[in-house]
């Protein structure tokens, strides 16, 4: 790789130690993708230094433990144990494991909730924003079109870069804190040009409306691209959370990183545009039958009817979802056979609580919970068999984790389902 | 009987030498919420290992798909032990990668012929990322299998 003077600086430890480990990890990254160089970013978006209860034990065995150590060795990769300093580049943690408020109902142990506290000062004091969530560009994040930025978390990249037009890759840990204390990414994949055009055409030929809907079309495309890029056609618009269903059931059923929809995302004012100059390797059909088949999809893993648990908030929910959530629910009351927990970040719960939505959830009994969701936290209510999500990426990922069945359905039928206590979904 | 032996030539990803009983999928994983980094096992709901761990074999596969947390869940079976020996892979991407780098285990892409095809559960393969070279002895199979 051709690194700059300042880059090989950093590699030949002028910058200090921790800077040294983070190019060292960043040019093997970078040889290993087989990029010729690196891209200056200054937004990164990661989970740096955070700790578990595995990571905790085997750092403890291995190397002392404490908190220079776990990012020493896990996060850089480096085989030394190096003192972390400030980041250099603006950098925010995404979604943790733990409710600060909440972490009893979530189940989680005095210890390690002490353990998310105290990783969460070490980072925070190197400058970290603590935004904890998946959906940082809902909290305070949000770059510009043609940023260079090095993001993880596959529905926040995928929103970056095809809604926003900023550019990223589906980055990692490791390279997230890598980037945080060099402001460096490799110089790949979508932060070129050329990798943005779109490579399968996916024409719509039904009607596309509610959230529900655009995560349907979402997981669909992910199955039929794979890593590849979708470009969409038909007539519909998509506000800013049909974008974020959309996007993340697509990097959840395939490894979907960008799409264009023709005349909506930045990138996409055109059908050529959206190509640049591509021919489609295959061009596919959305219509009701593969809605259809969609949905029974999704709802593969569910049988039983009675509802122990409804989960909203995958990506974390948006001020206007809690609202609408507080809509459907008003005037009604979750059933005791029934939780519904809401998930949302820190910022919007700030906002919430100040208008009083906080107190509506909890006075219908719904609980409005912060940083994190089940799948991340591993937790739903004691004895849960059976779940109701309006998320595609939850229902694809929930199941397999806590072994549970989960329903897949719209808001409102997941409303329903906690206030009844039994699913009652609408097929398309 | 002879033992029907080939090789093939890549790109070194990640550099190293290894060898071991091949173990193949067409199907991409996913790391985070699709595998057991302690056992090395998939766990993915639908996928046709679920179940099956790559600790200790030569994971032939696509690539990977899913959460931005695959590096770091691969790199947790480094840890545990329940890491793969060596990777072949056909689409590059950064999780992949990245998970290669941090896993330290040989790895490589871009071959000249499609290793999915070629290489089956069973067969002995060496890699030698150094050079870009994959020696692959088949598996002797009863006929009819």
């Amino acid at each position: 790789m051709k690194l700059t003077r300042e880059e090989q600086s950093m590699l030949d430890g002028k910058d200090g130690k921790a800077r040294q480990k983070a190019m060292q990890l960043l040019v093997r990254y970078g040889e290993a993708l087989g990029a010729e160089r690196l891209v200056a970013t200054d937004n990164v978006a990661g989970v740096p230094g955070s700790s578990n209860a595995f990571l905790q034990r085997y750092y403890h065995l291995h190397g002392g433990g404490g908190y220079d150590a776990i990012f020493s060795l896990f996060d850089l990769d480096s085989d030394e144990i190096v003192e972390v300093p400030k980041a250099s580049a603006h950098t925010c943690h995404l979604q943790g494991g733990f409710d600060p408020d909440n972490w009893q109902l979530l189940g989680a142990s005095p210890e390690s909730f002490r353990i998310s506290q105290e990783s969460e000062a070490f980072i925070a004091a190197r400058g970290v924003q603590i935004l904890k969530t998946c959906a940082p560009y809902l909290a305070g994040n949000v770059p510009k079109r043609g940023d260079h930025c090095a993001w993880m978390e596959s529905s926040a990249v995928v929103y970056c870069n095809s809604v926003i037009g900023a550019r990223t890759n589906t980055e990692g840990r490791e390279s997230t804190s890598a980037a945080m204390l060099t402001g460096r990414i490799p110089d790949w994949g979508f932060h070129r040009a050329d990798n943005r055009r779109g490579t399968h055409r996916i024409d719509v030929d039904v009607e596309i409306e509610s959230v529900m809907d655009w995560g349907m079309l979402g997981y669909f495309c992910g199955e039929v691209v794979g890593e590849r890029i979708p470009v969409l056609t038909g007539q519909f618009t998509a506000d800013l959370i049909r974008h974020k269903h959309f996007g993340a059931a697509a990097a959840s059923s395939g490894g979907v990183e960008m799409y264009h929809i023709v005349g909506v995302t930045p990138e996409a004012p055109s059908l050529e545009a959206a190509f640049g100059g591509l021919r489609p390797v295959e061009v596919v059909k959305y219509g009701l039958e593969e809605k259809r088949r969609t949905y029974d999809n999704l709802n593969s893993k569910a049988s039983d009817t009675d509802v122990d648990y409804v989960m909203l908030g995958c990506p974390h929910y948006s001020l206007e979802q809690i609202q609408g959530a507080v809509a459907l629910l008003e005037g009604r009351r979750v059933s005791p056979n029934t939780q519904l927990w809401v998930f949302t970040s820190r910022a919007v719960k700030a906002v919430a609580d100040a208008q009083g939505l906080s107190r509506r959830l909890r006075d219908c009994g719904a609980v409005l919970v912060t940083d994190t969701c089940s799948s991340i936290a591993q937790a739903v209510p004691p004895g849960t068999k059976v779940a109701a999500l309006d998320s595609a990426k939850q229902t694809h990922y929930l199941p397999a984790i806590m072994n549970i069945q989960a329903w897949f359905g719209s808001t409102q039928d997941c409303i329903d389902a906690a206030v009844t206590g039994r699913w009652n979904g609408v097929r398309p | 009987m002879s033992v029907k032996t080939f090789s093939l030539t890549g790109r070194k990803v990640v550099g190293g030498v290894a060898e071991g009983e091949a173990l193949v999928t067409r199907q991409t994983i996913s790391g985070w919420g699709g595998i057991n980094p302690t056992l090395g096992t998939i766990t993915e709901t639908r996928h046709e290992l679920r179940g099956v761990s790559f600790k200790g074999k030569i994971l032939v596969f696509p690539g990977a798909k899913g959460s931005s947390g695959w590096s770091a869940m691969f790199h947790m079976t480094r840890l545990s032990g329940a890491s793969p020996k060596a990777m072949l892979f056909t689409e590059m991407t950064t999780k992949v990668a990245l998970g290669a780098v941090v896993m330290r285990i040989p790895s490589m892409t871009d071959f000249d012929r499609n290793p999915l095809e070629l290489i089956e559960t069973g067969d002995w393969v060496r890699v030698d990322a150094d050079r870009g070279i994959v020696d692959v002895r088949k598996a002797t199979r009863p006929p009819g299998s």
